[in-house]
């Protein structure tokens, strides 16, 4: 061998390993490149403890899939999360310890108006991103620019639209308003009133009730001598299950068309399988119903179902985890495609373009709401007590509102429905 | 808008859930207003009770049934609560009432996170003819849950008073709680008395958690609920009156009732401390304290 080639091999040999040495140091960094951390608080106990943990399960289920893909940006995500009880005092405290001591890159609003309410004012004065959790109206004052919900509705007219509506077209002239006396419900019966109002409703009942209320039939007695012919109520999920009983042994008379409206926990499987036939009739708000078809649902559910029954959470998961996997498909969309973790940059990029999840697409109005409003008001037709795979299927809440989504007419009286 | 119907309906109510009200505070008359023990956990074994009501219940039992049958299992949990607790603190001095605190409030914590990790954070509810039904008297339709959980609680008052009364372990309960050297100068012991009357006032506590979920639905943190009404009506009877607990649980739930329906139901939580102020102020030993 000539010394040229010798000489030739020996420089293509120091290359080589240079290359090498190269490829293994990069490849070290990227091993090495710290997690991008995201943080929240859910609540896992309390009242909204078991929607909680269902749109928990669904967070970690787009961190799992994420992370398998190798990460954003080349970085894992490190997803950090505290119980805030459904204690909306514990809420600014348990984000002031994300920001300032686990230094999160990103964080996540709790599943709820309650807990959410407390954060707006430290997110504002901070400037970062939040994404909304199933949130009502919390941004109404605050009008943060960098909020954006995952929630299908925007304003009261979204949430309630669908059951005046068919409560106008049931020649409806009175309504009876029973609602929780927290943050949610009073944002929320404060929109129904007004229309009412415009709808020409006489309001001939209207109560607000503490959230340690323990029985309701002093209250539906009441709603029964007040003769409505819509009884509208925005409750928890414990004061809907007790209301629901209530109903069923006292019953609100032959004058009310319409019974529901804004009942939190009536989505959730566990109360469903639990109140049985007791539900028939109501029409009360949902976020999603067997039938309504967005692409990747389907999967999306039949993995959460399997994870779902491991860790002892809602089986079907129709209301919020779907949502949820949504809020970390928009946050892996902005960062992908703006390739920063800036939250200004991340939140113009929220605002300017339609995002694909599995609820459909979404794009935000200027407060982070919805631009596009989807909240369904279906009615519990059929439902018999003890069986939860009658939920699966189409059929047992019968879409009413909104017309692209509807699948039947109204059964009116109330009375008449719940047979 | 008043109507006598609606007062009529408000009483009756009242009666019913302040009856459900005194079941569920009389087993801290005893804890508390007798033996003086900071017993801050009582609503949390009320919610164990629930929860092991209706793990029965999934078997078929009877709610109530369940209630009376976990009753001597609460007895013995009670009494080992009460040994542990008085050997750790009550033992060592006069101090005890604020480290009891801290212990009770361990034991809160224990029990829910334990419900929480056995049964999940969702409500449970149980099943049995009478729930879901009503009986109907006139245009009155009154929830039979309710009537069960009136008579129920009514003869669990009735019965521990008479036992308090009537027996010579009862008496002997009663003494330890007016003069416990006196008792011990008899030849009694009064750890002994202490713990089964502790012992007792947990039993009750299972029946009283099958009332609870039998009246409504129940989560682990149910017990945050009834702190503060169980507490009132105690204090509101005079510390350690059966009869007066059972007194106080029908004032705050007619009171409670009658509020609700004419005044509106946000100022129904205030009831219950509003009338606590004015007992404090006017008869600070309460309606039947001495």
């Amino acid at each position: 061998m000539s010394d040229a080639i010798k000489g030739l091999l020996h420089v293509a040999g120091r290359m080589l390993g240079a290359l090498l040495i190269t490829c293994v140091l990069a490849g070290a960094a990227a091993a090495q490149q710290p997690p991008i951390k995201i943080g929240m608080s859910m609540p896992q106990t309390g009242t909204l403890g078991g929607g909680g943990q269902a749109a928990l399960l669904a967070l970690r289920i787009w961190v799992e899939d994420v992370n398998n893909k190798g990460g954003l940006l080349g970085r894992k995500i490190d997803f950090i999360v505290y119980d805030d009880q459904t204690n909306p005092a514990l809420t600014p405290g348990i984000y002031t310890k994300l920001l300032d001591v686990d230094k999160v890159d990103l964080i996540i609003a709790p599943y709820g108006t309650v807990p959410t309410a407390p954060i707006m004012p430290l997110v504002k004065q901070r400037g970062l991103l939040l994404m909304g959790n199933f949130s009502f109206q919390v941004n109404r004052t605050v009008k943060h620019d960098m909020w954006f919900n995952n929630s299908p509705w925007n304003d009261a007219a979204s949430w309630s639209d669908g059951f005046f509506e068919a409560g106008q077209k049931l020649g409806a002239k009175t309504i009876a308003f029973l609602a929780a006396d927290q943050e949610f419900a009073q944002n929320l019966v404060n929109g129904a009133r007004e229309l009412a109002h415009k709808a020409g409703l006489t309001t001939v009942y209207n109560q607000n009730y503490p959230p340690t209320t323990v029985d309701f039939s002093s209250m539906i007695r009441a709603v029964r001598a007040a003769k409505p012919d819509l009884v509208f109520v925005m409750s928890y999920p414990n004061d809907s299950v007790a209301i629901v009983r209530a109903v069923n042994e006292i019953g609100v008379g032959d004058s009310v068309k319409l019974f529901g409206g804004g009942m939190v926990g009536l989505q959730f499987t566990p109360n469903m399988v639990s109140l049985g036939k007791s539900l028939n009739g109501i029409v009360n708000y949902n976020s999603y119903v067997p039938g309504m078809k967005y692409p990747g649902i389907e999967e999306f559910l039949a993995r959460y179902a399997k994870r779902a029954a491991e860790a002892k959470v809602d089986p079907l998961g129709f209301y919020l985890p779907p949502f949820n996997y949504a809020i970390g498909q928009m946050l892996e969309q902005a960062i992908t495609a703006t390739k920063s973790l800036d939250h200004k940059v991340l939140a113009d990029y929220l605002r300017k373009n339609e995002m694909k999840t599995i609820v459909g697409p979404i794009r935000f109005r200027a407060d982070g709401e919805w631009a596009t409003p989807r909240v369904v008001q279906a009615q519990f037709r059929g439902v018999v007590d003890k069986n939860l795979d009658q939920f699966r299927k189409p059929g047992k809440q019968v879409v009413l509102y909104p017309e692209p989504y509807k699948t039947g007419d109204v059964i009116a009286p109330f009375e008449k429905a719940r047979k | 808008m008043f109507s006598l119907d609606l007062l009529r309906d408000a009483i009756v109510f009242g009666l019913l859930v302040g009856c459900f009200y005194a079941a569920v505070s009389i087993g801290l008359s005893v804890a508390f207003g007798l033996l003086d023990v900071p017993h801050i956990a009582h609503p949390a074994f009320l919610v164990l009770g629930s929860y092991c009501t209706y793990v029965l219940n999934q078997h078929g039992w009877d709610p109530i049934v369940a209630g009376i049958v976990l009753m001597p299992a609460f007895l013995l949990l009670g009494m080992m609560v009460y040994r542990f607790y008085y050997e750790t603190f009550e033992k060592r001095g006069t101090e005890a009432g604020v480290r009891g605190l801290a212990f009770f409030f361990g034991v809160v914590f224990i029990i829910e996170v334990g419900l929480v990790l056995v049964f999940g954070v969702d409500q449970r509810l149980v099943e049995a003819d009478y729930i879901g039904t009503s009986l109907t008297l006139g245009d009155m339709r009154l929830p039979l849950r309710l009537i069960v959980a009136f008579a129920v609680a009514l003869v669990l008052t009735i019965g521990l008073s008479l036992y308090l009364s009537k027996t010579f372990t009862g008496r002997a309960i009663k003494a330890v709680a007016q003069d416990e050297a006196a008792l011990r100068l008899m030849g009694a012991n009064p750890v002994r008395i202490k713990q089964w009357a502790f012992g007792i006032a947990t039993a009750v506590t299972a029946l009283a958690g099958a009332l609870l979920i039998i009246v409504g639905p129940v989560e682990p943190t149910m017990d945050r609920v009834y702190i503060g009404r169980t507490f009132c009506v105690v204090v509101l009877a005079g510390l350690g009156s059966m009869s007066g607990t059972l007194v106080a649980g029908l004032i705050l739930g007619v009171s409670e009732s009658i509020v609700l329906t004419l005044l509106g139901a946000s100022w129904a939580p205030a009831v219950a401390f509003g009338l606590l102020l004015i007992m404090l102020g006017i008869r600070p030993q309460g309606l039947f304290g001495r």
